[in-house]
């Protein structure tokens, strides 16, 4: 088949908007990780929150309302989680966080399905970003082209805070030797504490920006989940580079497999991590330390 | 203690009529948890309207035993021999997913249990795996798009682009309609299955089906996928030079308003639509509303249709299951979706298909039949069966 730039441009803006989506989840969760050493499994679920937090809050007062809105009431969620079950699971051991935190999915797909039922919801995208903008020569939806623009614009941010602030300088501190930050004088646990919040609310920012492109179903945090943990392990546990990196990769890898060898559109992001835990175990950009 | 909690359980949920000649025990095994289970709660609504409605009709009286499928094979096997062992039923209804289909098609094809299956549309189940036990009210995959094809056709669309998720369903959906159009003169010109509930963008395919020069697109998706896909396929600007037909599910009445102005104008087809103008539907779709608070979908008519096609049986003077299995394999009846009837060969059911278009309406999007056509027996497909014993 005979394509023209015009398809490559479309099908490259695709694979972007598909990684920022991916990046703005797997950046909480690589956080968290790294910081804490905490696999939190759970995280997809509460992109499913997100989603229906924004669905129902968007009900009232229209789709910014829970874009604005979602990600808090989702760092709520997170605030309640923390302190029933994560604190107490810190010292635990990485298995038994594991069983906690994948007990917690079935539990929050079952909670989400007695409140808002079984049939899927949706949201309209807001009218200021509805329809298609000409841009590098193709026509492209503008929704799509705000997630590009919001994927970016919080890595920027993050970057920002994490490299050139002080309380970047005592998160990167508590990831590479807790202890040695405590000892400084660092609230490591407070640290943690706003830490996990702020990823439980960037997981529920994913959610309510991924809501009008897809439908609302109870599942959808279990089917993002694998994707978002096949990003960090090839970027990397704990690592802002790898979650960029890893995001990217997932999302061309995708895109361009679905096009190019339809066939294998499935099996190719496995073998790719594969690959990578063969070759390189920690992944492509690991976190220092 | 738990046990005294099930049976207390099962009291509340069973439906007992007041008692009369033949008492029949019904099975209604149907996911009530799980992804399907909105599509078992409407399936249950519309078989307890049918009893309400026509249960007069027969002597006979129906005892109701409840069991969740969860939609996983294995669990479903082992509540459907509780049923035949335990229970004791005279016949089982119900079935969403065609994986539990087969997985409970020996035990009663073994036991001789009349099965009446209210959705699952595997073409197997009535090709190569028939069974004598096992009737159809729902519809087979091929059914539905088959007809589609030789329709599409004749509007004057030459070239299409077909996407459907890479399952069985999916297959068989896609190859029927296939079939049918290319037979008709019609040009297929590119074809993609998208991995199956892992496809959460469609924009790769969308550009592809784009570029590939069709006149049209036609695809089968259902559920959560098909919200996704209408959506995005709207926000491509497609559907002004690239019309979206499919397999009505895409459009189903059940979720269609998740999917709000991105499924106007889209073209489907599929046995039943809430609009169909008969009386007989006007019926069901009346007392379904007043009941549920929404409008039936081709779900709700499946499980009204089961329960039917079970009250017409016992009309005969059938009640054991052998009697049953016999009367169900040749009921005939005119219900909301039209006069249905049950081919011989396959156990399927043999019913017209119609063509939608949704649109805008006065209270929310509704659908807009274009065509009627006509009911055509699916081939046996492999289906070796005896004939209807008298």
């Amino acid at each position: 088949m005979a394509h023209d730039l015009g398809f490559w441009t479309l099908q490259a803006l695709n694979a972007l908007q598909l990684s920022m989506l991916l990046f703005l989840l797997s950046i909480g969760l690589t956080v968290i990780f790294g910081l804490m050493h905490f696999v939190n499994l759970a995280h997809g679920s509460l992109y499913a929150l997100g989603a229906y937090f924004a669905a129902s809050l968007a009900a009232v007062g229209g789709y910014w309302m829970g874009f604005f809105l979602a990600p808090v009431a989702v760092a709520g969620v997170g605030v309640l989680l923390y302190s029933g079950l994560i604190k107490r699971m810190r010292k635990s051991g990485p298995m038994a966080q594991v069983l906690v935190t994948f007990g917690l999915i079935f539990a929050m797909l079952d909670l989400t399905r007695i409140f808002w039922g079984d049939l899927a919801l949706a949201i309209e995208v807001p009218a200021l970003l509805d329809g298609r903008l000409a841009f590098l020569g193709v026509e492209y939806p503008t929704y799509r082209l705000f997630i590009i623009a919001l994927g970016l614009a919080i890595f920027t941010a993050l970057a920002f805070v994490l490299g050139r602030t002080q309380i970047g300088a005592m998160i990167r501190a508590g990831v590479d030797n807790d202890a040695m930050a405590a000892c400084l004088g660092i609230n490591v646990e407070r640290l943690f504490f706003i830490v996990f919040c702020f990823g439980c609310a960037l997981a529920g920012l994913a959610g309510a920006v991924a809501a009008p492109l897809l439908s609302v179903t109870s599942d959808m945090g279990l089917q993002i989940l694998i994707p978002t943990l096949i990003v960090i392990v090839i970027g990397g546990l704990g690592s802002l580079k790898g979650a960029v990196a890893g995001s990217l990769i997932y999302g061309f890898v995708q895109t361009f497999g679905a096009v190019l060898a339809p066939q294998l559109a499935s099996v190719l992001i496995y073998a790719l991590l594969a690959a990578v835990l063969v070759i390189k175990p920690v992944g492509l950009f690991p976190a220092k330390g | 203690m738990k046990r005294a909690t099930l049976a207390a359980l099962g009291l509340a949920t069973s439906f007992v009529m007041p008692a009369a000649a033949e008492d029949i025990k019904v099975g209604l095994l149907l996911p009530f948890s799980g992804v399907y289970a909105a599509l078992g709660n409407e399936i249950e609504a519309g078989f307890n309207l049918a009893l309400e409605q026509f249960g007069d009709e027969t002597d006979a009286t129906f005892e109701i035993v409840r069991e969740d499928t969860e939609v996983k094979p294995p669990v479903a096997l082992g509540k459907a021999k509780k049923m035949i062992l335990q229970d004791d039923v005279d016949v089982i209804a119900g079935i969403v997913s065609s994986g539990v289909l087969g997985a409970v098609r020996d035990m009663v094809h073994g036991a001789g249990v009349p099965l009446i299956v209210a959705n699952a549309g595997n073409d197997e189940a009535t090709g190569a795996d028939c069974s004598p036990f096992i009737t159809r009210m729902s519809f087979s995959n091929s059914q539905i798009n088959r007809p589609m094809g030789t329709w599409m056709h004749e509007q004057g669309i030459g070239k299409v682009y077909t996407l459907a998720p890479d399952y069985a369903a999916g297959r068989q959906m896609i190859d029927a309609f296939t079939a049918s159009f290319t037979a008709a003169g019609g040009e297929v010109v590119g074809q993609e299955f998208t991995p199956f509930q892992k496809t959460q963008d469609f924009g790769p395919y969308l550009a592809q089906a784009k570029a590939s020069g069709a006149d049209a697109v036609y695809v089968f998706y259902a559920g959560g996928e098909a919200i996704s896909f209408v959506k995005q396929y709207d926000s491509f600007g497609l559907k002004a030079e690239l019309p979206l037909y499919g397999s009505g599910f895409l459009t189903s009445p059940l979720y269609v308003n998740a999917e709000g102005p991105a499924a106007e104008g889209v073209i489907t087809a599929l046995h039943y639509v809430p609009t169909i103008d008969s009386p007989a539907n006007a019926a069901f779709a009346d007392a379904f509303t007043a009941a549920n608070g929404r409008v039936p979908s081709e779900f709700a008519v499946q499980g009204y249709d089961a329960a039917r096609a079970l009250i017409e049986a016992t009309k005969t003077g059938a009640s054991d299951r052998a009697s049953l299995a016999n009367a169900l394999r040749s009921v005939k009846f005119e219900g909301p979706r039209g006069t249905l009837s049950i081919d011989p060969a396959t156990n399927n059911v043999i019913q017209p298909i119609y063509v939608y278009e949704t649109v805008a309406g006065d209270d929310g999007l509704t659908q807009k039949v274009l065509a009627q056509l006509p009911a055509e027996a699916d081939p046996v497909n492999g289906c070796e069966m005896a004939p209807v014993s008298n």
